[in-house]
C-alpha cells in the first residue's frame, strides 16, 4: 500500500513570538520551526502500517528551514521517500494554498492512504487534511488515534464524552491523526546521521500558490491586559467605608 | 520496532568483545563474580540484572535477557560499582552504559528520558527552553557576568555555566553567588551565553553517545572561537566530560571545578567571609567529583574557613558518598524509579544528613539543589534541613 505523509513547519512556541513591522503577521526571522506535533504523530502511524505489512511510506513538505532534519528523522524512524517541494514560501503559507499544493503533488503518487496530522497551532484557515481529501475528492476522517488497514480502513476515533468510534473508511482516503498507536518513538541521533548520508531527498517544484478562500489577517497583537484589581488598605471600618464609596460612585448603590 | 540483535547468536559476543577495549576494558574478563558491585549499588536490590549478574550472563551467553529486561534503567551511573570493583573493571563507563547504549539503538527508551534527550537535540539544553536565553540568569543582578562574542574576544576564565545552572530557577542562584565571588575577587571571566551547549555527559551514560557527541563539537566550536586560559565549571558532570572525555573527541582545554578554583584563593577568600553560619554543615561528594575524579578536599576546605562552620561527616562520604539519584540519566527518569523503588536515594540521603547531627546540607553539583529539597518535602523530620551549593554559602557570608 501507498502511503503519503503530507506534513508542514509550524513556530516552536519556546521562542518568542515577534510581530512584524506591518503589524499583522509574524517576524519572519524571529521564527525558530518545529515539525507540527500531530504530524510527527501521523509519520508514526504511517511508519507502525508498515511495519504491519501494509507498503510504502512517503513524507512530503513543504522545502523550508528545519524540514530536512524533520525527514531524515522519518527516514530513521522507517519512511521511504523523502519529498521537498520547492516554491516561493518565503511569505508564508496559508492552509488553502498548502492544500492545493499537496493535493497537486500528492496526485501523482497515486497514494491509496494519505495520513497527516489533525491540526496545528498556526491553523488560521481550517486544518490541511480536510481541504485535501476535498480536493483529491477522498473521503475525510479527523481526530484519529488508531488505523487498520485491510481492503479498507478501519479507524478508531474519540468522541466527546469518553465515547470511541470504530469506523471503516473506503480507500483511498484522507485521515487526521490526533495520535498514533504509540508514541512518536526516539531515534538516536547515531542513526539519523547514518541514514543523511544514504537517504536523498527528492525535489519537486510546487505548483503556483493559490491562497483564495482564506480569511486575511489586518492585525496581530497580544492579548491585552485590562484594568487590574485594586487593593483596599486599611482596617476593616476604612474598607468597608471605602467600599460603599466605591458602590455609590459606579451607581450600584 | 524489531530488535535483530536479539535473535541474532552473536549478539552476546559482539558486545561483549566491545567492552573489552584497552586501556581498562579488558579488565572485564578478570570478574571474581564476588558481587560487591551490586551489593554497592544504590539500586542492585532490585535490577534484575546488576552488574555481577550481566557479566554472568554475558559468560553464559544469554546476554538477551540482560536486553530485555528494564532495570538497566536503575543505573545512576554514581560509580559506586566502579569504585569497589577489586579487579578495577570500568562497570559504569563501559558495562552499564554500553547496555544503556544498546537498548537505545533498540528504542526501548522510557518517555521520561526520550523527552529529555530530544529537548537536548533540539534547544542544546535538556530542559527544553530557548537557547537564545541561555544567559537570561544574568538580568537584574548586580554582578557583571561578561558574555563572550558580546563583551569581550578574551577572558583569563571561561566560565561553562551548564543546562541546570543556566535555566533551572532554583539552581541559578547558585550562579548568581559565582557570579558574585568572581566579581569580588575580581577575577577576569566571561561565560559563552548562547554559544553554550549542555555538557552532555549525562546522555552520553543514560545511552546516547552519538548526542554525546553533536553537543561536545558545538561546545569544541564555541571554546575555539575565544581566547582564555583555563575553563571552570559549577557542574561535575561538565567538568567530568571537558576533563575526560572531550580529549578523546580532540576538544582539550584545561578545566576544573570551581571549588578547586576557589580552593586556590583561599587567603584571598577568607577576610571577604564575615557572616557566621549557624549549627553543623555536612558535605555530600558529588560522584563526578568525587569518585569519578577523586576531588574530596577542596570544598571541605572551602567550608572550614567559613565563620562559625562546623563540619560533620555523613555515614557515607567521600569514595562511600551515595548518589543523590541524578546521574546517568536519572535526572530524567524520577517517575520510572518511583515506580520501581518507590523510594529515591536523595531520600536516603537526607536521613543521612539528619543521621549527622547537620542543619546544612552543603552540595557541589547542580543536579542536587532541587533533588535534595524536593526529598526534604517527603520527609517531615526534615524540615528544618537547608539545601545549599558550597558557593552559596560562601556568598552568603560575604553579605
Amino acid at each position: 500500500m501507498n502511503i503519503v505523509v503530507p506534513i508542514k513547519m509550524v513556530p516552536d512556541l519556546v521562542e518568542e513570538l515577534v510581530i512584524d513591522a506591518s503589524g499583522a503577521r509574524l517576524e519572519p526571522d524571529a521564527l525558530r520551526l518545529k515539525l507540527n506535533e500531530f504530524d510527527d504523530h501521523a509519520i508514526e502511524q504511517a511508519i507502525l502500517l508498515k511495519e504491519k505489512g501494509a507498503g510504502q511510506v512517503s513524507v512530503v513538505a513543504p522545502d523550508i528551514e528545519g524540514v530536512d532534519d524533520a525527514l531524515f528523522t522519518a527516514a530513521a524512524k522507517g519512511a521511504d521517500r523523502l519529498i521537498k517541494l520547492t516554491g516561493n514560501w518565503n511569505n508564508g503559507v496559508n492552509n488553502h494554498a498548502l492544500a492545493r499544493v499537496f493535493a497537486n503533488f500528492i496526485k501523482t503518487l497515486r497514494p491509496e492512504l494519505i495520513l497527516t496530522g489533525v491540526q496545528a497551532h498556526n491553523d488560521l484557515d481550517g486544518a490541511v487534511g480536510p481541504q485535501l481529501a476535498e480536493h483529491l475528492g477522498m473521503a475525510y476522517v479527523g481526530y484519529v488515534s488508531g488505523v487498520i488497514i485491510s481492503d479498507k480502513a478501519q479507524v478508531r476515533k474519540e468522541f466527546p464524552g469518553g465515547l470511541i468510534a470504530e469506523m471503516q473508511v473506503a480507500l483511498p482516503a484522507v485521515l487526521g491523526i490526533q495520535a498514533a498507536e504509540k508514541p512518536p518513538r526516539y531515534v538516536p541521533i547515531s542513526k539519523v546521521r547514518a541514514v543523511m548520508k544514504t537517504a536523498k531527498i527528492e525535489t519537486f517544484p510546487a505548483m503556483e500558490l493559490e491562497t483564495a478562500g482564506a480569511p486575511l489577517s489586518v492585525r496581530l497583537f497580544q492579548p491585552e491586559t485590562g484594568t487590574r484589581a485594586t487593593m483596599l488598605a486599611g482596617d476593616a471600618d476604612t474598607v468597608a467605608t471605602r467600599l460603599v464609596e466605591i458602590f455609590k460612585e459606579r451607581g450600584v448603590l | 520496532m524489531t530488535i535483530p540483535t536479539m535473535t541474532n547468536p552473536s549478539f552476546n559476543e559482539t558486545f561483549y568483545a566491545s567492552l573489552q577495549t584497552p586501556p581498562t576494558g579488558e579488565r572485564v574478563r578478570t570478574c571474581l563474580q564476588c558481587g560487591m558491585c551490586s551489593g554497592v549499588c544504590p539500586f542492585g536490590y532490585l535490577m534484575d540484572y546488576p552488574p555481577g549478574r550481566m557479566i554472568a550472563a554475558l559468560r553464559s551467553e544469554i546476554f538477551d535477557r540482560v536486553m530485555n529486561a528494564d532495570t538497566v534503567w536503575m543505573c545512576v551511573a554514581c560509580y559506586a560499582c566502579t569504585e569497589v570493583c577489586p579487579s578495577g573493571i570500568p562497570l559504569t563507563e563501559k558495562l552499564m552504559t554500553r547496555a544503556k547504549e544498546e537498548l537505545i539503538l533498540a528504542g526501548k527508551v522510557p518517555a521520561e528520558l526520550q523527552l529529555a534527550l530530544e529537548n537536548s537535540q533540539r534547544y542544546g539544553n535538556v530542559l527544553g527552553q530557548s537557547p537564545r536565553k541561555r544567559a537570561d540568569w544574568t538580568k537584574g543582578i548586580q554582578a557583571t557576568v561578561p558574555v563572550f562574542g558580546k563583551d569581550k574576544k578574551a577572558a583569563a576564565v571561561l566560565w561553562y555555566v551548564g543546562d541546570y545552572a543556566s535555566y533551572h530557577p532554583r539552581v541559578q542562584t547558585t550562579s548568581r553567588a559565582l557570579a558574585k565571588i568572581l566579581n569580588t575577587l575580581g577575577v577576569d571571566f566571561a561565560i559563552l551565553g548562547s554559544d553554550e551547549s549542555g555538557d552532555g555527559d549525562s546522555q552520553r551514560l543514560a545511552g546516547e553517545r552519538g548526542l554525546f557527541g553533536v553537543l561536545a563539537t558545538k561546545n569544541g566550536q564555541a571554546f575555539r572561537k575565544y581566547e582564555f586560559d583555563e575553563v571552570i565549571t559549577t557542574d561535575p558532570h561538565a567538568f567530568n566530560a571537558l576533563k575526560n572525555v572531550y580529549p578523546t573527541l580532540g576538544i582539550s582545554f584545561p578545566v576544573r571545578h570551581y571549588t578547586q578554583f576557589l580552593a586556590e584563593r583561599l587567603d584571598q577568600l577568607k577576610p571577604l567571609l564575615k557572616q557566621s553560619v549557624n549549627g553543623k554543615i555536612t558535605f555530600h561528594d558529588p560522584c563526578y567529583l568525587g569518585r569519578a575524579n577523586n576531588i574530596y578536599d577542596e570544598p571541605r576546605a572551602l567550608l572550614r574557613v567559613i565563620p562559625g562552620a562546623e563540619l560533620v561527616e555523613m555515614p557515607h562520604s567521600g569514595k562511600t558518598s551515595l548518589c543523590c539519584g541524578g546521574g546517568g540519566g536519572g535526572m530524567w527518569l524520577d517517575g520510572f524509579q518511583w515506580e520501581k523503588a518507590h523510594t529515591r536515594t536523595s531520600e536516603w540521603r537526607i536521613r543521612e544528613a539528619l543521621m549527622s547531627g547537620a542543619t546544612t546540607l552543603a552540595v557541589a553539583c547542580p543536579y542536587e539543589p532541587p533533588r535534595f529539597e524536593d526529598a526534604i518535602k517527603t520527609i517531615r523530620e526534615a524540615s528544618g534541613m537547608e539545601v545549599r551549593d558550597v558557593v552559596e554559602l560562601l556568598a552568603e557570608s560575604m553579605e
